[in-house]
């Protein structure tokens, strides 16, 4: 499967829609796992980015500085409507959370404790985690196309989850050979 | 009144550093914005912020959010606003200027390269984030289990992701992890 980024045979969307797709990922997004529910809406329901013009822009975004699903917002945003775009889809993500945040934040210096949710958050959180692994999974399955991409992914996860290096150094020993594999070989550039 | 007005300076140069230091994503600037705010400017004590804290990783939205909750305790609503729009825009603007340059770079080598040698280290970073959020928290054998099961449904089955996190939810709220 080569997707060339630039096909694109969904409709653009409007500035409406960009913020108020952004808003639901926000909104669903309770105990976690921001990263999977922008793939399941941009990638799996709305069909505005192939699976791997997603992961990459979603690794440039941790690259970036900023929060990584904000960042993400920008750059889907920017593809479709440029500055108005990246600005619809951050606001889109930000204001309800931070309208909820801010309640919640109210109702805590208040009450001076957690609102009694936690139990219910731990569930969601273990639910948030799992929509991450599967995620991981869903997409693994389509770039795990020999043994290269596979050393790859294993390293990385090596390095970052179970060795916790700090994602500069890891990137900067597996990006180079990732590069180098997937370079278009002549054919057209 | 007057301290609400250095406060909302002291916000404004603080987060606004921190947007542009966030590289690698908002947690790895949550150290300094600890440092700063709780010990710098007293905002909010330890117990306190390590509170919020928890209350922005388990509120829906960005966990950045965090800055919010900081800027609304040290300035009010208007702290709160500024707090979040100081750590959002200077990293966004960058944002936003790379992405332009990623657009239009459409058919270039270096864009298909990165497009398709980053795919596995993006599933690795994915794998180890779920991987260390598993371990964060207090996950213990309950919680794995229903990890797994809402892994194996989320990926094996079309169920919306809603009722998977929903279900996660009632469960919890049971008392049952």
């Amino acid at each position: 499967m080569i997707p060339t980024s630039t096909t694109s045979s969904v409709p653009e969307p409007s500035l409406a829609e960009l913020a108020w797709t952004f808003n639901h990922i926000a909104l669903a997004s309770f105990g976690g796992g921001l990263s999977a529910w922008s793939r399941e809406v941009v990638v799996v329901e709305k069909k505005w980015m192939s699976d791997e013009e997603f992961l990459s822009a979603l690794t440039m975004c941790r690259i970036l500085p900023g929060a990584n699903q904000i960042n993400m917002a920008v750059f889907v945003g920017s593809k479709f409507r440029g500055m108005a775009g990246a600005c619809a889809a951050c606001f889109g993500l930000t204001f309800m959370p931070v309208v909820i945040v801010l309640a919640m934040s109210v109702a805590y210096f208040k009450f001076n404790d957690v609102p009694a949710m936690q139990n219910t958050l731990k569930g969601a959180a273990a639910g948030a985690v799992a929509l991450t692994f599967s995620m991981a999974i869903k997409t693994g399955r389509k770039c795990l196309t020999g043994v290269i991409p596979a050393l790859l992914l294993v390293a990385t996860f090596v390095m970052n989850g179970v060795l916790h290096w700090p994602l500069f150094g890891v990137l900067a020993i597996v990006a180079p050979p990732a590069l180098l594999w997937a370079w278009p070989k002549g054919a057209r550039s | 009144m007057k301290d609400e007005g250095l406060n909302l300076i002291h916000i404004l140069l603080l987060f606004s550093s921190l947007s542009l230091l966030s590289i690698g994503g908002g947690n790895t600037v949550i150290p300094e914005m600890q440092h700063k705010s709780v010990g710098a400017y007293g905002w909010l004590t330890d117990k306190q912020f390590a509170d919020v804290f928890a209350i922005s990783q388990a509120a829906p939205g960005p966990s950045v959010l965090l800055v919010t909750i900081i800027g609304y305790k040290a300035a009010g609503l208007l702290g709160a606003l500024l707090a979040t729009v100081a750590m959002i825009l200077p990293a966004a603007a960058l944002v936003f200027l790379v992405s332009r340059m990623w657009n239009r770079a459409a058919d270039s080598p270096l864009r298909h390269a990165i497009e398709r040698g980053f795919a596995p280290l993006t599933v690795g970073l994915v794998l180890a984030s779920g991987y260390v959020m598993s371990h964060a928290a207090d996950h213990d054998w309950r919680a794995y289990i229903l990890t797994g099961v809402c892994t194996v449904i989320c990926t094996a089955t079309k169920t919306n992701p809603l009722f998977v996190v929903g279900g996660a939810s009632f469960v919890g709220w049971l008392g049952w992890i």
